[in-house]
């Protein structure tokens, strides 16, 4: 049931109409209270017109992710008030727009119905069909400010950071918002017994999405080329890299820049841009989602075989096909994992949220050159899209780029002869050089079969010996890949193991069983190939809920496939509907399976 | 084999280029294609081009896609860098490297299939791009490793060795080229050294996109009696409409030529061309007329070859997009970090 400090808001809005503004400036109004707040925002594919939904999980205790109730749903599209009413938690509120009757549609004994005029008022108050639209979104926050007892200090004060210098548009809003927050203070009860209080629970905090923290992981790492075709969830990681690169990567003296940016024609081309870019030595990338991925599988491959750098982040969204392309999963861990044909497989990064987008962007570049293989960085729309409340990135400046193995035109000209896929040092990687550095390096690239001199050939043990040696390199990879996050409770046979956005809402599904007397050990994965601690972990218990966000189970086959995991441990607790995990899920599931009798 | 060394043999009498390298020094291994192919006949008109362009080999970057063709880059410039990449892809390939290192000189080596079907998207938008870059399609009209099916660039009426004569549209490279604002465009014959050395030479130092589209007899498939790819049709219907010479940086133009046909155009490094015209009515600088040109003497059956369009003043792809100078894949990391602190700058605006 809600509280001060743990109440959820969902507001539904036709898309289009300037809500997400309205939205992101509530979230930002919590957040600066000083309480931990979560958002997340449920669009769908298209431009104006269509039903949108914004939430506002505010969680005193800090939570990360989504909660499956609904306190106060604010119902601002007509289309959608039955469904809307429905979802109201019993005991919750549901304001709507009351300029016109609704009558029976909004007939609930177990909720408070709450109407407010915002039409009417807006219609009053201002001049213009789309101002009166864009100002009647800002007046449901006033109404919200004044039911939950929100400082409007800070809402100002927000608003005149964004218009700045437009002091008219600071009025306007604020006009707006009065209308809302004095209706609302008027007419109801404020602030509800769902409130929020101040709280000093968001110091050294951001609120920040994931596309956006990777891209400036990228502009850290030093990534120069970036190939991309536009593709939803992804889309914004490139329009990051963009904004922050015409800040950052401008030669001052000649006002040109550092970085290209290439639009492609589609994926496939945009991972051969990236893969001539690396080819060349340049820190090269590009993001997509799933269908992108589909159409790069060709390039990965000789990515792989013939061992050129490539990072690719893979922004998951709802497969399969164009599937809901506004909806979050993670269901391409096995395409990723194994994409192209032949015996490939490939690094997969795991971040679990936009701080860590950050951080694995960075380490992508370095994993990508070290290991000379295409290293993909597996997201999904719910970190990439959603803003999350995470602690500030730090940034090491002694921080030293791992380029791995590149020979220089100084060692070209000691050396005798260069082969460029011969394991000198034994641990499957070879050395490389860059083209246009010294006549010895010259080397011929190809996907063809190639023995270890780099020569062509068709000759099975030659095929075979660079085959071989490049299960070797994933040995190596196992050992530079992050090591997971376990967190181990009391001692118990039982354990959650999950990766990337399950983090949240299984964190707190682990809480909320503790409380029940269910302590569970916890393992996050966060790269493939899993390292000798994940393999530890399962083998140290007898039951491990594997929780993902895909239908088929795909993290629980890479861990059989990969680790050779006991499938008779691995019990999956499947979320697929496009929503991001929610702890009730989590917690049901696990119930459901002690009662079965299942280790706990 | 291709991968058979070809033995280095020394002649000291050979002739040498400024770099002290002779013509066997351009070489790479021994072709793998059938004896009598075209495009080893290209094969050694690059080398040709390269030796008395005395281009530094490592300097030269050589791509391919997959096929015949896309086979030759192992018989060329054994020191240079090349990469052998997949169907289709070589433009996408040679973008990015170009993005990452625009002091390269960048030769794409492609065939009818790999860039008028498979690869036909990627050709058009490298074009779009300017990316510069020497692009040849060695054009046989069938697919050679495959054994004999037509390829988009296959005349109308034109027969195979079995089964029913092609009645499709021809993608005609040239053309699609021109209509896509391509900046450097010539058509000739693997068998025509003569026109094909100077006119590889003017497209591996023009600044932007230059498609040199080849035609180059497929001997086991393609060269029977009722093929418009076969040697004899080739030299039947073959007409010079401009020809071209290649005068290096700081050269006079010392031979003679004819008033009124002539046109001499300068080169961004400082060297020229000389266009020699053999028909007078040519504009080989107006897309227009030269597509109208084009299209009537191709309806009249006849292959219309020379440097057909050159246009030396539109930006190529990195001046297109500001980029600095130097290389990016030579800049240091650290210059391409936001300054000290900064971060914490950056990050306030997340408050």
């Amino acid at each position: 049931m809600a509280a001060v400090n743990d109440v959820v808001i969902k507001i539904a809005t036709v898309n289009g109409t300037g809500s997400a503004s309205a939205n992101g400036l509530l979230h930002k109004a919590i957040f600066r209270m000083g309480v931990p707040v979560v958002g997340k925002n449920f669009f769908p594919s298209n431009i104006q017109g269509l039903p949108t939904w914004y939430e506002i999980r505010v969680t005193g205790d800090g939570y990360q992710s989504r909660s499956n109730r609904t306190d106060l749903m604010v119902a601002m599209n007509a289309q959608t008030y039955a469904k809307d009413m429905a979802e109201v938690t019993p005991g919750g509120w549901l304001v709507y727009d009351s300029t016109w009757p609704r009558g029976q549609l909004l007939d609930r004994q177990d909720i408070t119905v709450l109407g407010i005029p915002f039409s009417k008022l807006c219609n009053e108050n201002f001049d213009g069909v789309r101002t009166r639209i864009l100002l009647k979104n800002i007046a449901y926050v006033g109404a919200i400010a004044a039911l939950l007892g929100l400082d409007l200090k800070i809402i100002t004060q927000l608003l005149e950071e964004t218009f700045g210098d437009k002091k008219h548009l600071v009025a306007s809003n604020m006009e707006a918002i009065r209308l809302g927050y004095d209706y609302a203070a008027e007419h109801f009860q404020c602030p509800l017994e769902a409130s929020v209080k101040a709280m000093d629970s968001t110091k050294d905090q951001i609120i920040i999405d994931g596309n956006t923290a990777a891209a400036l992981g990228c502009v850290y790492a030093g990534a120069t080329v970036g190939a991309w075709y536009p593709i939803t969830p992804s889309t914004s990681l490139m329009d990051g890299f963009r904004s922050f690169c015409a800040k950052y990567r401008i030669e001052p003296e000649t006002d040109k820049r550092t970085y290209a940016i290439i639009q492609a024609e589609d994926e496939l081309a945009a991972i051969g841009m990236v893969l001539g870019a690396s080819w060349m030595g340049a820190r090269a990338f590009t993001p997509t989602s799933g269908p992108g991925i589909s159409l790069m599988t060709e390039f990965i491959g000789l990515a792989y075989y013939a061992e050129i750098p490539a990072v690719i982040f893979n922004v998951q969204r709802t497969g399969p096909s164009t599937g809901m392309p506004t909806r979050t999963q993670q269901a391409d861990i096995l395409s990723c994992a194994y994409a192209s044909h032949g015996d490939t497989k490939h690094i997969l990064l795991f971040p679990a949220d936009p701080a860590e987008c950050f951080t694995t962007a960075v380490q992508s570049f370095d994993l990508a050159e070290r290991l000379q293989t295409p290293v993909m960085v597996l997201s999904d729309l719910d970190i990439g899209m959603n803003d999350w409340m995470v602690p500030e990135f730090e940034w090491d400046d002694e921080y030293v780029p791992d380029r791995g193995k590149v020979l220089s035109a100084d060692d070209l000209d000691q050396m005798d002869k260069f082969y460029r896929y011969l394991d000198s040092d034994g641990d499957g990687i070879p050395y490389r050089t860059l083209p246009g550095t010294h006549p010895k390096g010259s080397f011929f690239t190809r996907g063809s079969g190639h023995n270890k001199l780099g020569g062509y050939t068709e000759d099975g043990s030659e095929y075979q010996e660079v085959v071989d040696r490049l299960l070797e390199k994933w040995e190596t990879a196992r050992t530079l890949v992050p090591k997971p996050e376990i967190i181990y409770s009391t001692f118990n046979n039982a354990a959650i193991l999950t990766v990337g956005s399950g983090n949240g809402g299984c964190k707190e599904a682990m809480d909320r069983l503790a409380s029940k007397n269910i302590s569970l050990n916890y393992c996050r994965v966060k790269a493939f190939p899993f390292s000798e601690e994940v393999k530890d972990f399962i083998e140290k218990h007898e039951v491990v809920y594997v929780v993902e966000q895909n239908r088929d189970a795909q993290l629980k086959t890479l861990l059989m496939l990969d680790i050779e995991a006991d499938p008779a441990k691995l019990v999956s607790l499947l979320h697929y509907n496009g929503m991001p995990l929610n702890a009730g899920f989590v917690v049901e599931r696990v119930l459901a399976e002690i009662a079965k009798g299942r280790a706990a | 084999m291709s991968y058979i060394a070809k033995p280095k043999v020394s002649h000291p009498k050979l002739p040498r280029n400024k770099l002290g390298l002779t013509e066997r020094d351009y070489e790479g291994s021994v072709s793998t294609l059938c004896a009598g192919c075209g495009h080893d006949s290209i094969t050694a008109a690059i080398i040709r081009a390269v030796f008395e362009l005395n281009i530094k080999p490592h300097r030269l970057a050589k791509i391919s896609g997959i096929g015949c063709s896309s086979k030759t880059p192992t018989y060329f410039m054994s020191q240079a860098h090349g990469f052998n990449s997949v169907h289709g892809r070589m433009p996408s390939v040679t973008t990015g490297a170009n993005a990452a290192n625009r002091e390269l000189m960048y030769v794409g080596v492609s065939g009818d299939g790999d860039s008028l079907s498979i690869g036909a998207g990627q050709f058009i938008h490298a074009i779009r791009r300017n990316l510069n870059m020497c692009y040849m399609i060695e054009n046989n009209g069938v697919y050679g490793l495959t054994k004999g099916q037509f390829s988009a660039s296959a005349d109308i009426g034109s027969k195979p060795k079995k089964g029913l004569a092609n009645q499709q549209e021809p993608i005609d490279a040239v053309s699609t080229a021109l209509s896509l604002g391509a900046t450097y465009i010539g058509r000739s014959f693997s068998g025509d050294k003569e026109q094909l050395v100077p006119l590889i030479k003017g497209a591996m130092l023009h600044k932007g996109f230059a498609l040199l589209d080849i035609i180059s007899p497929c001997v086991t498939f393609n060269d029977h009696e009722g093929s418009t790819k076969s040697y004899a049709h080739t030299r039947q219907f073959y007409h010079h409409v401009i020809d071209m010479d290649y005068v290096p940086p700081a050269e006079e133009i010392k031979a003679s030529y004819d008033k009124g046909s002539v046109m001499p155009i300068e080169l961004h490094d400082g060297s020229k061309i000389v266009l020699r015209k053999v028909d007078e009515e040519y504009d080989p600088t107006s897309r227009a007329k030269a597509f109208k040109y084009l299209r009537e003497r191709s309806n009249a059956g006849e292959i219309i070859t020379g440097l057909l369009y050159i246009n030396e003043g539109r930006p190529e792809m990195h001046d297109l997009m500001g980029n600095v100078d130097t290389p990016l894949s030579e800049l240091p990391l650290e210059s391409l970090r936001p300054p000290k602190g900064e971060l914490e700058r950056i990050l306030r605006g997340y408050r």
